[in-house]
């Protein structure tokens, strides 16, 4: 087990490598979206994988429980995940009004007609 | 193992060139994300990310793929620099997780302060079982407010940025004597 004990913080950087890598790598405006997402939810499980607890239940009091997960971490989760949805519309709305400027969500085609202007 | 899904979810969302796919499999990947949310305790972040995560985005995604077209163009040059930035940032950040303290571990720096008393002290002080809503409407009602006010101005600005344009255009197209058509609920 303590070989494995940082299995969970390995992933969630692969997920945010991932994420990362659609951002930068990639051209299509809305996968690019599909990977900041990707990113957002890679840090939400880093934070609660940190607020879990050996032998903890869920932080709700019940008769019987002698240690609870850390709740903080979540309340903080919860907050981004709701903050996190009202940027992707915002940003959803920006790639649709670009499509509807320049009639594509192409990085490279939207480059090459700002050159030729 | 769940987390392992999660990676070859992620690998596919990365591959795909059909972005219906892509938005499918992000979705999906929301859900497992929920899931994994339950094994590790926290079950209201699993209820808001199926629901918010795995539900609204999705929704949100196709409306904007109906807009904007359906496949990625295939691309012009190889990624190389991109992988190899994201290979040392990974790196270096593998690197820094050797002094994190082990999953699960109850003597976790994180453990020690602030949340103990929230735990022993926010059930009396504020009278509701559940700790994670005590802790959101009371302690840390500020924060609240403060997402609140970042919806808020999420919502105004996708308004802003479609609605005018809507008003616009059924101008340019009704004949002037009908009043503009009042934009309908924006999709949030």
């Amino acid at each position: 087990m303590a070989a494995l004990g940082l299995y969970n913080y390995w992933i969630v950087i692969f997920l945010m490598m991932a994420g990362f890598y659609v951002v930068i790598a990639q051209g299509n405006l809305v996968k690019k979206i599909v990977g900041i997402n990707v990113l957002q939810t890679s840090v939400f499980l880093l934070y609660i994988s940190m607020g879990k607890v050996q032998g903890g239940t869920a932080p709700i009091v019940v008769a019987g429980a002698t240690s609870y997960s850390n709740p903080l971490p979540h309340v903080l989760i919860l907050t981004a995940i709701v903050v996190g949805i009202a940027t992707t519309a915002l940003g959803l709305a920006l790639a649709i009004r670009i499509k509807e400027a320049y009639g594509t969500v192409e990085e490279d085609e939207i480059h090459a007609q700002d050159e030729s202007l | 193992m769940l987390l392992t899904l999660l990676a070859i979810a992620a690998v596919a969302v990365v591959r795909l060139r059909d972005l219906f796919a892509v938005v499918m499999l992000a979705g999906i990947y929301s859900l497992i994300t929920a899931a994994i949310f339950v094994v590790l305790d926290a079950a209201d972040v699993a209820f808001t990310e199926a629901a918010v995560g795995a539900g609204i985005a999705t929704v949100l995604m196709l409306a904007t793929l109906a807009l904007t077209g359906r496949w990625e163009a295939k691309p012009r040059h190889r990624p190389l620099l991109p992988l190899i930035v994201v290979t040392i940032t990974g790196a270096a950040l593998i690197w820094g997780t050797t002094d994190m303290p082990h999953f699960a571990d109850p003597a976790a720096p994180i453990h020690q302060h602030v949340a103990p008393r929230y735990i022993e002290e926010g059930p009396k002080e504020v009278g509701v079982p559940n700790m994670v809503t005590a802790i959101l409407a009371s302690y840390r009602g500020y924060d609240t407010l403060g997402e609140v006010i970042v919806i808020f101005t999420a919502g105004v600005g996708v308004l802003s940025l479609l609605g005018l344009r809507r008003r616009r255009s059924s101008a340019a197209d009704a004949s002037p004597s009908t009043p503009p058509t009042t934009s309908e609920e924006p999709p949030r």
